[in-house]
């Protein structure tokens, strides 16, 4: 009987999990689907002004009520919704591009190298996102092309780090001592070896990440660095509602719930797919 | 002992390099300091005198041997931009920084293990999943959006809390009051973190066998939860505490913006917005020790309560 019971919690569990993941999926689906066809579904022009709605609360011909400016706050959460994902996804895609490969080169070469790369990612890691972020992005200048870059530069240290440890321990199998001393090309041996075991992991943890790369665009462009104006990004809309927080909130509040339902839909892909592929949590 | 110097040891040569970069960064970004100062129209001699003035017209070897024998004097430098002292400005800045990030993860610890336990031992029951959407609603939250969200509730509507500034440091009453809210926001997101790495590590911990022996001899479960279960679970929680509090402190600096809080994110940001490289260059070298000291403090908590880590493995 006991077994039984815990033989359907088990089951439960199971389905739980995956059903995290697929609503995660789903709303994520909605929110691509929206800022892909955003041209279609806005009401408004997202840089329109219009000085007789100023600040208007949400009502029938602007959902989600107007700014300072008038412009339509659905109009442009859509809009900025399309550049969150945009950097999102490319900054995360160049992180783990490059930062895979630095993992990898670093543990397959051993020695001084990996010494070097490695502790250059511990430094890189013992910022705050928010500070380095900021450095670089002064360093750089705003622009969208640059905030990809320096959000790709924060990614690349956790992808490198990702992809050391399991490097290692394959580099010492003894199969891959064996191809390699037969004449294999070795680096491309490790990668053909390595790959295939820490896809799963690389997966779950880029979903997840990428709800930290929209969360630190976010930030950026909040503090005013990220993607100039007038093109709407979701943070730098919070922060022009700030100063009408107290009679026209919608103008802030409504940017920052875009961001918290993106991030939410990865980070609920991102552990539904955690729990699915860590064993340890099923016996 | 040795294991404390050790650590220290090691968190030397990462704080000079960290500040080498922010140097480097500094140095890097485009626009020259003394004619940022002086604006568009300045003379070329008075950008020449004001660059003598600066220090910057001596090879930047040299710039940067000053630079660190300042670091060493617990002297910053001067603004471009007022010319004073920054280390004046970082004196008043760095306890309100310090009060905000203590609080925030005192908050952290104290409501996430807790939870972390309670979900745990209530596995896949409905407070479990609770609790799991709680850590993953937090952990989605933008920093400076919670704190939006908690100053429009209790600051301007329920008029609970003043809405900005950083209070009185001498006056404890109105110190707190403006303390809880941006902390109380950091806190929460480190609750999130938190409770979910404490489960984790139970759920992983209830696994093992010594668990299975203990519960096989017949022991209470309460005796097999205090006694065999938390004492090891909570060491990994240790540890990613740490790593979470560097999280923490990248959103202090969000969080003193929403607030209006005079710390040293608020300094940086305007430093930023102003091109006072010299004021940044200081304030990420702050950030880069709290970070450090804050590894350090760490790895001393973990090397406590973990007794083999000091025998030196």
């Amino acid at each position: 009987m006991a077994e039984e019971v815990s033989q359907r919690r088990k089951i439960m569990g199971i389905f739980f999990k995956n059903r995290t993941a697929i609503i995660g999926a789903i709303i994520t689906l909605i929110i691509i689907l929206m800022a892909i066809f955003a041209p279609w579904i806005s009401p408004h022009d997202p840089l329109e002004q219009d000085v007789y709605h100023r600040l208007t609360p949400p009502e029938h011909s602007h959902p989600l009520g107007t700014d300072m400016y008038g412009r339509g706050v659905f109009s442009r959460v859509l809009r900025g919704m399309q550049i969150s994902l945009l950097v999102g996804i490319l900054s995360v895609l160049g992180g783990m591009i490059i930062g895979a490969g630095v993992g990898m080169v670093g543990a397959y070469k051993g020695g001084k190298v990996e010494a070097i790369l490695m502790r250059a990612i511990d430094i890189l890691m013992s910022f705050p996102d928010e500070v380095l972020g900021i450095m670089i992005m002064i360093v750089l200048g705003s622009g969208l092309f640059n905030v990809i870059l320096t959000i790709t530069i924060l990614m690349i240290p956790r992808f490198a780090r990702l992809a050391h440890a399991p490097t290692l321990a394959v580099k010492e199998e003894d199969y891959i001592t064996a191809t390699i001393s037969v004449g294999a090309n070795d680096l491309r041996t490790i990668a053909r070896h390595v790959l295939p075991n820490i896809f799963g992991e690389i997966l779950v943890m880029s979903t997840l990440w990428l709800g930290t790369a929209i969360r630190v665009e976010a930030s950026l462009s909040f503090l005013g660095m990220g993607v100039a104006p007038p093109t709407p990004t979701l943070g730098g809309m919070i922060r022009d509602g700030v100063d009408y927080l107290g009679y026209a909130p919608w103008v802030s509040l409504f940017p920052g719930l875009a961001i918290l339902i993106i991030v939410f839909a990865f980070n609920m892909i991102g552990d539904g797919l955690r729990d699915i592929t860590d064993p340890k949590l099923y016996t | 002992m040795g294991y404390i110097i050790r650590r220290i040891l090691i968190a030397i040569p990462t704080l000079f390099i960290v500040v080498t970069i922010a140097f480097v960064m500094i140095r890097v970004a485009p626009g020259d300091p003394a004619e940022a100062r002086l604006g568009d129209y300045a003379t070329k001699e008075a950008v020449e005198a004001l660059q003598e003035e600066m220090g910057l017209n001596v090879p930047i070897w040299l710039q940067y041997l000053r630079f660190l024998k300042g670091l060493l004097q617990g002297n910053f430098g001067r603004s471009i931009l007022n010319g004073k002292p920054i280390s004046n400005d970082l004196k008043t800045a760095i306890p309100y920084s310090l009060e905000l990030m203590f609080t925030g993860i005192v908050f952290g610890v104290l409501l996430g293990i807790p939870l972390g336990i309670y979900t745990a031992l209530r596995r896949n029951a409905l407070p479990d999943y609770m609790g799991r959407a709680f850590s993953l609603i937090g952990l989605s939250f933008p920093s400076f959006y919670l704190g939006i969200l908690l100053l429009l509730v209790f600051a301007i509507k329920l008029h609970l809390f003043p809405v900005v500034g950083g209070g009185d440091l001498h006056n404890l009453g109105d110190n707190l009051s403006h303390l809880f809210l941006p902390a109380f926001t950091l806190g929460l997101i480190m609750t999130a973190y938190i409770t979910r790495v404490t489960r984790s590590s139970i759920l992983e911990v209830l696994n093992e066998d010594y668990v299975r022996t203990a519960r096989s001899k017949g022991l209470r479960e309460r005796i097999v939860i205090y006694k065999h279960v938390l004492k090891n679970a909570l060491l990994p929680v240790t540890s990613l505490v740490g790593v979470y509090s560097i999280v923490l402190i990248g959103g202090s600096i969000m969080v003193e913006i929403v607030f209006s809080r005079p710390g040293v994110g608020k300094m940086m940001i305007g430093a930023m917005k102003q091109r006072d490289y010299t004021t940044l260059q200081a304030v990420v070298a702050v950030y880069a020790s709290f970070v450090v000291i804050l590894n350090l403090l760490t790895d001393l908590i973990y090397g406590v309560i973990d007794p083999r880590i000091k025998r030196g493995r």
